[in-house]
């Protein structure tokens, strides 16, 4: 879960990771007065902010409000701005780069640090960029922000300040389970403060049951994702017209792939997980019925349920919406024949194994247009 | 052979009393592993399916002398339990908890290395060698015995997959579900390693998926240490950029973790690459 940069500068300052002062209003009204000359930044989870228009600076409190409201409502990249953060003016001397995340293959945290901060670290050469990984053995220790400090040539009083905010920015990311905490640019004042200018900080959401506070943050969802979330069921928009059910990340990416080999395009991605829950399967029939898709394609490969079981739910759905456009299903498992029938006499096209299944609905599909 | 899991296999499982624990510690016993002992805290003496229930893994180890855990404990409690099994000496654990915070799983991870503990998962389906144990979901009707190692990243599609070469007569050796997540215990290369070594082994069959880079550096070992055939299969060719697909770690980010760059590396180390799962069986034979 991302945070708004609101959001991540409270948690940053909460570990005592210094920001610049700053509140954020979603009226122009709300601002009452400033602390000092301010940047007036758009609150969207979206990067590129400034280049659309949606970081300003403004200098009185008239200034502020009539920037504000330019920046209200600005569409971002298709992210409308709900919420603008007025912040301290820094007086820049230098722009750093630092962030903490996950390395998946050494199974640990990791910083990463750069002396060119400010621009998208993708675009830094990597030889430029540092990567110092925390043994969780180990745990985080002085040297490894000393590390940090000494690869971005630091004077001496802001290198302190750096090994400071690498320990506590450590801190943060196990005490709030962030898998990721960036602070881009780190800045260097031209009174030699390190103040976090911008920062982004998104929150495992499998950890949010022992992060009960989190879990009232808005979203962006649109209502069919956010209905998917409510059901535990991944849910992707794509851009083709077969709308496609499968249970198992893996098996629901194969049964895309398939989908193009046979020359059809998957409109929607829907993962049940691993599970052939029959109520599970009614319900994602349920959501994608919604999703308006011209063909369905549901491919179950079932473990623990047997498949006219399965099917049954399946028909239920189809009753219950009337739904009218074709439906190619392959449910493999216990009772597969029996399956198998119930679904032909409803008027669906059953099909045995995956090759089989995204043919007929790649078929299907064409016809269709 | 085979590897992990076989039939000096002793396993205890953590979380027997729940419904899913329940329902396959009666399937993985079908399949023919040794299920020895069931683990819930404050339900000692009780059984389930005949098996004993114990209050602690040590406990279980001590009364039955397990050796292979299979956690089904839900994701809050899920490092507690696992590193209880590290502790009272499991030498094998399988981590079925799905949806378990990251940090659990670095640290799970970490002291499992150092300590010399095989951990497979988290979000797995287990493992399987036909005609010795299974430890995990996988359904048992799909397995054949034979001299494939299969391992993957997947659930369901490794299902497919096995499925797909066990009705062309051919079988497993052993069959490992690593899981999706961003970290586990267990990854490519250390099932390769162990694929490699086995005798009864010929063939290796590894399903991958986009987002991360253990493809690429599975392809990399396999260039220098594997001399045994491999077909490998990468999920997600046409999913798009910056989508999470499913698994928490199949998302293409910043152009990294495509499926062509895995196809790529894979085929250059001598791998054939087949395009849909149900082409493996064809590469195979």
């Amino acid at each position: 879960m991302k945070l708004f940069e609101y959001k991540a500068k409270e948690v940053m300052k909460k570990h005592g990771i210094p920001v610049p002062d700053g509140f954020v209003v979603s009226k122009p009204e709300e601002i009452r007065s400033l602390p000092g000359p301010v940047m007036v930044k758009a609150q969207v989870l979206i990067g590129g902010r400034g280049k659309a228009g949606g970081i300003k600076p403004a200098d009185t409190l008239g200034d502020a409000k009539k920037v504000a409201a330019s920046i209200l409502g600005l569409n971002i990249r298709g992210y409308v701005t709900k919420q603008v953060l007025l912040e301290r003016r820094l007086d820049v001397a230098k722009e750093l780069y630092l962030s903490i995340t996950i390395d998946r293959s050494r199974r640990s945290l990791i910083f990463m640090a750069s002396a060119s901060g400010g621009i998208d670290i993708e675009s830094v050469p990597e030889d430029k960029i540092l990567m110092m990984p925390v043994d969780p053995i180990i745990g985080y220790q002085p040297f490894v922000g000393r590390h940090v400090a000494s690869f971005l040539k630091l004077e001496s009083e802001q290198a302190k300040q750096v090994e400071n905010i690498c320990a506590k920015l450590h801190e943060l990311v196990v005490e709030e389970d962030a898998e990721l905490a960036e602070i881009n640019p780190l800045v260097i004042t031209k009174d030699g403060k390190v103040v976090a200018g911008d920062g982004k900080i998104t929150i495992d959401s499998d950890a949010l049951f022992r992060h009960k506070d989190y879990e009232s943050l808005p979203e962006d969802l649109t209502p069919l994702e956010e209905k998917a979330k409510t059901l535990d069921i991944a849910f992707v928009q794509l851009d083709g017209n077969i709308g496609v059910i499968a249970n198992g990340a893996g098996l629901t990416m194969a049964t895309l792939d398939s989908i193009n080999m046979f020359g059809g395009k998957a409109g929607v991605f829907l993962d049940l997980g691993g599970t052939d829950d029959p109520e599970k399967v009614k319900s994602a029939m349920l959501l994608m019925s919604e999703a308006n898709p011209k063909v369905i394609l549901l491919n179950i490969f079932g473990g623990i349920t047997k498949c006219d079981t399965v099917a049954k739910g399946v028909l239920e759905a189809i009753e219950a919406k009337k739904i009218r456009i074709p439906i190619v299903a392959r449910i493999k498992g216990v009772n597969e024949e029996a399956g198998r029938t119930l679904l032909k006499n409803a008027g669906m096209i059953p099909a045995y194994g995956l090759s089989e299944a995204a043919e007929l609905a790649s078929k299907e599909s064409l016809k269709v247009i | 052979m085979a590897i992990i899991v076989d039939d000096k296999t002793k396993l205890v499982i953590q979380g027997i009393t729940g419904y899913q624990g329940m329902y396959h510690s009666q399937a993985m016993r079908e399949f023919g592993t040794q299920v020895v002992a069931g683990v819930r805290p404050g339900k000692a003496g009780e059984q389930v399916n005949g098996i004993p229930v114990f209050d602690s893994v040590r406990d279980a180890v001590d009364k039955t002398g397990a050796n292979t855990s299979c956690v089904f404990v839900p994701a809050p409690g899920c490092r507690d339990a696992t590193l209880e099994a590290i502790y009272a000496g499991i030498e094998t654990v399988v981590i079925i908890t799905e949806h378990l915070p990251v940090m659990d799983a670095i640290h799970i991870v970490s002291v499992a290395r150092s300590r010399g503990v095989v951990v497979i998962g988290p979000n797995c389906p287990g493992i399987a060698s036909p005609g010795k144990a299974k430890v995990g979901i996988l359904p048992n009707m799909i397995f054949r015995k034979g001299n494939i190692g299969v391992v993957s990243k997947s659930g369901t599609l490794t299902y497919e997959i096995v499925n797909a070469i066990s009705e062309r007569k051919m079988g497993q050796s052993t069959c490992v579900g690593i899981g999706g997540d961003r970290v586990s215990g267990t990854n490519f290369i250390d099932v390769l390693e162990r694929f490699q070594a086995d005798k009864q082994t010929k063939k290796i069959v590894l399903v991958g998926e986009i987002g991360g880079t253990s493809e690429e550096e599975a392809a990399e070992y396999i260039k220098c240490n594997i001399t045994k055939p491999v077909v490998a299969y990468i999920a997600g060719r046409t999913a798009p950029p910056g989508k999470r697909m499913g698994h928490a770690g199949a998302i293409i980010a910043r152009g990294r973790g495509t499926a062509e760059s895995k196809m790529k590396a894979l085929e250059a180390a001598g791998v054939k690459v087949a395009k849909i799962p149900t082409d493996v069986p064809d590469l195979l034979g």
